[in-house]
């Protein structure tokens, strides 16, 4: 940067940008950092808001480790993953093959996946609640119709779980399908011609030529599911209130109800801090073993 | 047409309907009289527009309506005003701590918002900004992402055009608001879109610091109108008002879908 001509007061200038960031500066210290530095605080103590804080030492990490709700509700969260990240990947990249296809009114299908994207999820899980109903839900009847039983989509305690990140994966594939039509855009189709002529199988072609391309783009579908799914809070909360048996009590949902209907601050906010260690540590897990794939 | 791209045409026909018609299923089943909601098919028999009457009179929709719309548009109007600044400022100006405090941004998007969830309630408290706009505003502010995304454009930008506007003598701030913002215009775009469509969609943070139905956002008071002590129990005017939720960013989308997937495909791209 050059230095302009017209030189103004020197202390202005060097106290000028501190001033063009302070908006920033205020909103790390208050809403970041202090957060961070407090929540640890809260861990060593109990805390109801009301009455004056109380000192418990390790009391609450000692509670967190015997806490089997806790452990349930972290199992939950991850089974969700494992049903919800290889659906979300499959679907959404067969979507965007399907697209790199030149057809008709290609440009309507793309906009129609990424509907659910755009619409809020208190929206898709109220609609979903209806069409899982056991009787007259949509999904059912279109099952007997075909002349197949009826699922117990919310009631089971097997199933629920499942249905909630088929569901997930309804609301959020569209924005995948697009990702991947980027990365699948990026194969230059000379490849694929030359594979032609080598006569490779469309196996060979989509293992040797598409997955590599495509691999930095199913990485980070991978970490934007990981960290969407660790969140999961709204979609139980409205559907299944946690149930059946605490099969879909997500982690989030278990620290809010610590925090908001039990006012276990400094205990909640253990699990809240607990938790995000875990997620930190998965996101860093599956770089590696992704980085290391290549 | 080849046999296989007819094929292909029935396949993407069939995945298009699984993802249009459930909203045509709500949007109709929000219309039709209660006892005939089950047996909805694609064409109602009878039509009613008593479900949304109901509503009304039940939850101050409206009033939720109006609020959403002034917190997300406060919010987007401060991370746009705000993140141009510290991006400007990290792509343009030099001052000691510009690396820490870029590489501090960085480290903060990688950081889960479960660990600040908690304290950042107990800040509302001590504030005394539960129920209170400011509690759903003020944080919302400023955006890290944002930042990024400002800082990236700037960069692209030639000193000279900034260096000609000093000579003129124009502040920093007139810079950036004045010579730059005319030349981002898609930045600044895909910036609005992703940040007042979060703001917009956010329900968790409502449900903890506003508990007065009159500031309510719009997806807190259909969440509670849905669930809880005060869930409705006619499924035809729970429907409604999920109906009326959505429709604002229907509209918004198909008026503007192309912005809509490449702003939020480009979020994507870069978190």
């Amino acid at each position: 940067m050059s230095a302009p001509r017209k030189k103004r007061n020197p202390l202005r200038r060097t106290v000028l940008p501190y001033f063009v960031v302070s908006p920033y500066l205020i909103h790390l210290l208050l809403f970041v950092l202090f957060p961070v530095v407090f929540s640890i605080v809260l861990t060593f103590h109990k805390w109801n808001i009301i009455s004056p804080m109380e000192y418990v030492g390790v009391d609450n990490f000692l509670r967190l480790f015997q806490d089997r709700l806790f452990w349930k509700a972290i199992l939950n969260t991850l089974l969700f993953l494992v049903v919800h990240i290889p659906l979300q990947i499959v679907v959404a990249l067969t979507l965007a093959y399907f697209l790199t296809q030149k057809l008709f009114i290609r440009g309507f299908f793309r906009a129609s996946f990424f509907l659910p994207v755009v619409i809020s999820g208190v929206v898709v899980t109220i609609l979903w609640q209806q069409l899982y109903g056991m009787e007259s839900g949509v999904i059912n009847r279109v099952l007997t119709s075909l002349g197949l039983g009826r699922v117990e989509w919310l009631t089971n305690w097997r199933i629920a779980m499942i249905s909630i990140a088929i569901m997930a994966t309804w609301k959020n594939v569209g924005l995948y399908v697009i990702l991947f039509l980027v990365g699948l855009q990026t194969v230059p189709i000379s490849y694929y011609e030359a594979a032609d002529v080598e006569g490779a199988t469309a196996w060979q072609k989509f293992r040797y030529i598409t997955l590599p391309a495509i691999n930095p783009t199913i990485f980070m579908v991978v970490i934007l599911s990981t960290i969407g799914g660790f969140s999961l809070f709204i979609e139980p909360y409205i559907m299944t209130g946690g149930g059946p048996l605490n099969s879909t009590l997500s982690a989030m949902l278990y620290i809010y109800k610590q925090a908001f209907e039990y006012y276990h601050m400094g205990y909640s906010a253990t699990l809240g801090l607990f938790f995000a260690l875990l997620i930190m540590l998965v996101v860093v897990v599956q770089k590696f073993t992704i980085e290391s794939d290549d | 047409m080849k046999p296989s791209k007819i094929i292909l045409f029935i396949l993407l026909s069939g995945a298009a309907l699984s993802f249009l018609y459930p909203f045509y299923w709500m949007i109709l089943a929000s219309l039709t009289p209660e006892a005939q909601i089950g047996e909805l098919g694609i064409v109602p028999k009878e039509l009613t527009f008593s479900n949304y009457t109901q509503m009304f009179s039940k939850i101050p929709i409206w009033r939720s309506l109006l609020n959403s719309t002034i917190v997300a548009s406060l919010s987007t109007l401060g991370v746009l005003v705000f993140g141009s600044m510290t991006g400007y400022a990290l792509a343009k100006l030099r001052f000691k701590g510009r690396e820490v405090l870029f590489f501090t941004i960085i480290f903060t998007m990688t950081l889960p918002f479960q660990i600040s969830l908690i304290p950042n309630y107990i800040l509302m408290v001590k504030f005394q900004w539960v129920d209170t706009m400011a509690a759903l505003i003020v944080p919302a502010l400023n955006n890290a992402f944002a930042i990024l995304m400002f800082r990236q454009t700037f960069k692209s930008i030639p000193d000279d055009l900034i260096d000609a506007a000093r000579v003129d003598g124009c502040g920093e701030l007139r810079i950036i608001y004045q010579i730059l913002w005319p030349n981002i215009i898609p930045t600044i775009i895909t910036v609005a879109i992703i940040t007042f469509m979060s703001s917009w969609n956010d329900v968790l943070w409502p449900l903890i610091v506003i508990r007065e139905e009159h500031l309510m956002t719009m997806p807190q008071l259909v969440t509670l109108f849905a669930v809880g002590g005060r869930a409705e129990p006619q499924l035809g005017v729970k429907l409604a008002s999920a109906v009326l939720l959505a429709l604002p960013i229907i509209v918004a989308y198909a008026i503007f879908q192309k912005h809509f997937i490449r702003s939020m495909a480009s979020s994507g791209l870069k978190g």
